[in-house]
């Protein structure tokens, strides 16, 4: 399904294959033609992509075919072997998590998990975690720690599962333990946004060394429909919320909440997922390799500072 | 006065004690109570047990040693990313101070509880329903710090709808700064005790407020992660009765104790007591 301001594009594109097939077809000499149209396709292209505003942004975040946390896994990494389970009540599928290596090196990986179509979106609920998936994240952290290997976070989620079952199993405890074991960490820590980074259930795998986003991905404290319903009693206002919550990659590199924009194809990472984790992958190596002085106490430290600076107030 | 005059007005809650009225009525029951007797039960209803919201400087002088308490928190809120909706963020600001008399939606200090040095912040609901945006992160982190610099207890009175939406990531962060913030209580060996009172929901609970060495929560208190309408939305049923109220809580192991506020003091000074290292042995206190 396209995004609604994607449609321009799209029409003219089928519009220069048509014509395209035309002169094939039957000899004629079309391509003046064409030229003007695909000269008007880039101008088309940078005015609607290069004036993307937030709301059409977050659309870009949960559009079907950009890159989840396996796809990343799968193509930016080597033999990833996914691993199982919380090790007290079930495993979750809307985390997921294992071994893997990043250009030879031993890494341990964990990220939130949408499904790619309807049906897988139902098995991993939407990539919304119930708190098996955190005591799952929280395992493979610990797992990272005792061996000293990198621990990288993909966060994808429009947030925790706000249901009764996730309620009585402690939902807001284990996200508050998630932050904190994260935190504790003596080992190189990424958290990178791929999607969506929707309030303490991406904030739980967050809590980084470095904090990086892609290009089109939102992070924030509330998703722009909850944050519409709340404050102007209309979840429809959805567009002015997403502006007003500067939930973007560039208002998040303002605010110090990320440290770096991880590029995207034009058009999204949708239209060319393989490009789009090329960048990831070269993105986590640089990150990795500037992380890679630092003692297990400096890495705790480093990422102390990081999260104690945050905010803005007024000493009076 | 005609005494039916006195009736009439139903006072939302016990925050409005100081007008002229001697008589309120009860949130949980309904029964008409004398006010006087109300404030000495700590806004506890005498007859059901009903627990007022309580304001937060009551909670002080009611944790707090007699003549202990001193405050630290100083901390103004900005307009980071100059948020408007219905209104703009700095005029709400603007009347949430008028209204409170505060800053922002916490008050703190050093104190002693039951003799013990402590550092009590407390949570303040009706300064825009408690939230957590970048000063009451500030000053919980600096709370904590401060506690674990002078070798004092740290005790959290929460009170909150959760984090603040009008700083948006900014008040995501403050979780995870609070969070961090306990590391130095942890490294120290001194003792944090959380107060869940009601209510107590979303980025609040999910990150300092649960991670307590002991936690108490007041009775009938609502705590959760999500809010209730919210849960009711996703899952398009009614939800089953005392759902995220401290009891329930209670029975899914997720606080250690619910207790009544007229005992409360007596437990956290006894918790208190107990856990920091600079007290000796002394039973029954
Ligand atoms: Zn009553």
């Amino acid at each position: 399904m396209p995004l609604e301001f994607e449609k321009p594009i799209l029409e003219l594109e089928k519009r220069i294959q048509e014509l395209k097939e035309t002169a094939k077809a039957t000899g004629v000499d079309l391509e003046a033609e064409v030229r003007l149209l695909e000269e008007r396709l880039a101008r088309l292209k940078g005015e609607i992509y290069g004036n993307l505003t937030p709301w059409q942004r977050v659309q870009l975040a949960r559009a079907q075919g950009r890159p989840t946390t396996l796809d990343v896994l799968e193509k930016a990494f080597q033999d990833f072997l996914e691993l199982h389970g919380d090790r007290a009540f079930a495993d979750d599928p809307a985390i997921v998590g294992g071994l893997a290596y990043l250009e030879g090196q031993k890494v341990v990986v964990v990220g939130h998990q949408k499904g790619r179509d309807t049906k897988e979106n139902l098995q991993r609920n939407f990539g919304m975690p119930h708190p098996e998936g955190y005591r799952k994240a929280m395992r493979l952290m610990d797992l990272a720690d005792r061996f000293g290997y990198p621990f990288l976070a993909f966060i994808d989620t429009p947030g925790a599962y706000p249901g009764v079952s996730a309620e009585e199993r402690g939902q807001a405890w284990v996200i508050a333990q998630s932050i904190q074991r994260m935190s504790r960490l003596r080992v190189p820590t990424i958290a990178l946004i791929l999607g969506e980074g929707g309030s303490g259930g991406a904030l739980a795998i967050g809590v980084a060394n470095r904090v990086l986003i892609l290009e089109n991905a939102w992070y924030s404290v509330i998703s722009p429909e909850s944050c519409a319903a709340i404050l102007w009693r209309d979840a429809k206002e959805a567009p002015k919320a997403a502006e007003a919550l500067k939930l973007t990659a560039q208002d998040l590199l303002a605010q110090g909440v990320v440290d770096a924009i991880v590029p995207e194809p034009e058009g999204g990472a949708h239209k060319d997922p393989e490009g789009a984790i090329r960048n990831i992958k070269e993105a986590l190596l640089k990150t990795l390799e500037e992380l890679k002085g630092l003692s297990p106490e400096a890495l705790y430290q480093d990422r102390y500072r990081r999260f104690r600076a945050l905010g803005a107030y007024a000493e009076s | 006065m005609a005494l039916e005059r006195l009736f009439r007005r139903k006072r939302p809650s016990g925050e409005n004690r100081d007008v002229p009225e001697l008589w309120t009525k009860c949130e949980g029951c309904g029964a008409s109570l004398y006010k006087k007797e109300l404030r000495e039960n700590l806004l506890v209803c005498p007859k059901c047990g009903h627990h007022h919201r309580l304001p937060a400087s009551e909670r002080v002088a009611m944790l707090a040693d007699p003549g202990t308490f001193q405050e630290t928190t100083r901390l103004a809120p900005l307009d980071p990313l100059g948020f408007v909706d219905t209104k703009p963020y700095a005029e709400r600001l603007r009347a949430y101070q008028g209204e409170t008399g505060r800053k922002d939606a916490i008050l703190g200090g050093t104190c002693a509880i039951g003799g013990v040095p402590a550092v009590l912040l407390v949570m303040d609901y009706a300064f825009a329903g408690g939230s957590m945006g970048s000063v009451v992160g500030e000053e919980i982190a600096r709370g904590a710090e401060k506690a674990a610099a002078e070798g004092r207890a740290l005790v959290i009175v929460a009170a909150s709808g959760g984090a603040r939406m009008q700083e948006a990531a900014l008040s995501l962060m403050q979780m995870a700064k609070t969070v961090m913030s306990l590391d130095r209580l942890w490294e120290r060996r001194l003792p944090y005790v959380s107060i869940l009172t009601d209510p107590t929901t979303g980025g609040v609970t999910a990150s300092f407020a649960a991670l307590a060495d002991v936690i108490f929560a007041e009775p009938g208190a609502l705590i959760g992660f999500a809010g209730p309408r919210v849960i009711r939305q996703t899952i398009r049923q009614e939800l089953p009765e005392g759902f995220q109220r401290a009891e329930f809580l209670l029975k899914h192991g997720m606080v250690d104790r619910v207790t009544d506020r007229r005992k409360l003091k007596a437990e956290v000074v006894r918790v208190l007591r107990h856990l920091h290292p600079g007290v000796p042995y002394a039973p029954g206190v």
